[in-house]
């Protein structure tokens, strides 16, 4: 049980930004549980390709060992730069929101209330 | 009534994620083919020493491709969104 | 909002060791960790700085837009001639045919755990200087785009 504690941590980020994203009433801290499930899906990643007692990736003139998986390292930066464009461009329309009702709140917003 | 869906859609992610997990161990990675080939070949076939970045930009290039074009749409609508209007 | 000079003077001070250090991380890129991803965020993290520590009309004088575009379309577009210049010689896109050539970037690699050397890699430095100019000029253009949207409130 003690072993699998980045797993446990996967699933208790993941579930904080999944309730974030259902619960919250306001635009931009459903854009911060959104981000919030980027993390755990990196750390879900990395924790996958991870060797017990392995080196990073990367040959150098140190002793050498068993290294880390390398495919889910380059998936992972993969998906940091993906998260990067996805968050700037949901700012950018909260903020167009924000301009033409005058608030970020869900209620306050006549189209997106329910 | 919306709020209760939510909690009870919220609580139902959580248990299939923890599903998932729990058959995993960790410090312990499935032994694929694909990353044995990687560590063990991408030095003379690359020359890169680090093994993540050849990955990146000789295996996987075409990914690369496409995510530096997703950050490139993302930086061409951000800047359409606030571009100067005339009218307001 | 009008930031003191203390905030000011240590922008100006710290920018090109930002720079510096954004230009190793994309250098070694092969040799290290970091890259061209990552080396692009901390140069445009520099840019943050300025854009942070100055305001946002005393800021476009020295970053302005349309140099940032030209730097994120220039990044691009090098990367794709990078790839497509494997074709010419009639091999596969993305082939990596300068390494082991012995010119520029073609140093052959020693095998195993070695000292790094600089001057090996191939395409790979090449495609990692034209992917840290492309980020740097997109997460650039983002900042000035979302710092333009709230210009009238602070």
């Amino acid at each position: 049980m003690i072993e699998e504690i980045p797993y446990l941590a996967v699933v208790l980020i993941a579930g904080i930004g999944i309730a974030t994203i259902l619960l919250k009433k306001n635009l931009i801290k459903m854009i911060m549980g959104l981000a919030i499930i980027e993390g755990a899906a990196n750390l879900f990643l990395v924790t996958l390709g991870y060797r017990e007692g392995g080196i990073a990736p990367i040959f150098t003139n140190n002793p050498g060992g068993e290294m880390v998986l390398p495919t889910v390292q380059a998936m992972t930066l993969t998906n940091i730069v993906i998260g990067f464009a996805t968050s700037a461009l949901l700012l950018a329309f909260a903020i167009m929101i924000y301009r033409r009702y005058g608030s970020v709140e869900t209620k306050n917003i006549r189209r997106l209330r329910e | 009534m919306k709020r209760k869906l939510s909690i009870i859609i919220t609580i139902l992610m959580i248990g299939m994620l923890g599903v998932i997990v729990s058959g995993l161990t960790f410090g312990d990675p499935v032994d694929h083919p694909m990353d044995r080939y990687f560590i063990e070949n991408s030095q003379e076939e690359s020359g890169a020493n680090n093994v993540v970045t050849a990955v990146l930009f000789d295996y996987r290039g075409f990914d690369t491709l496409g995510e530096a074009a997703v950050l490139f749409t993302a930086a061409l609508g951000a800047s359409l969104i606030f571009r100067k209007r005339r009218d307001d | 909002m009008q930031m003191s000079s203390i905030v000011k003077t240590t922008a100006d001070v710290l920018f090109p060791f930002i720079l510096i250090y954004g230009l190793y991380i994309i250098l070694h890129g092969h040799l290290t960790p970091g890259g061209g991803f990552q080396g692009g965020a901390i140069l445009a993290s520099g840019v943050l700085l300025l854009l942070l520590a100055y305001r946002y009309s005393e800021s476009t004088n020295i970053v302005r837009q349309v140099m940032m575009k030209t730097l994120e379309s220039t990044g691009l577009l090098l990367f794709i001639i990078a790839a497509l210049s494997a074709m010419v010689l009639g091999a596969g896109f993305f082939f990596n045919w300068l390494s082991p050539l012995g010119s520029i970037f073609g140093d052959s690699v020693a095998y195993g755990s070695t000292v790094a050397n600089l001057n090996t890699g191939g395409l790979i430095p090449i495609m990692n200087i034209a992917v840290g100019i492309e980020v740097v000029g997109a997460i650039s253009v983002i900042l000035l785009a979302l710092l333009s949207g709230i210009q009238e409130k602070i």
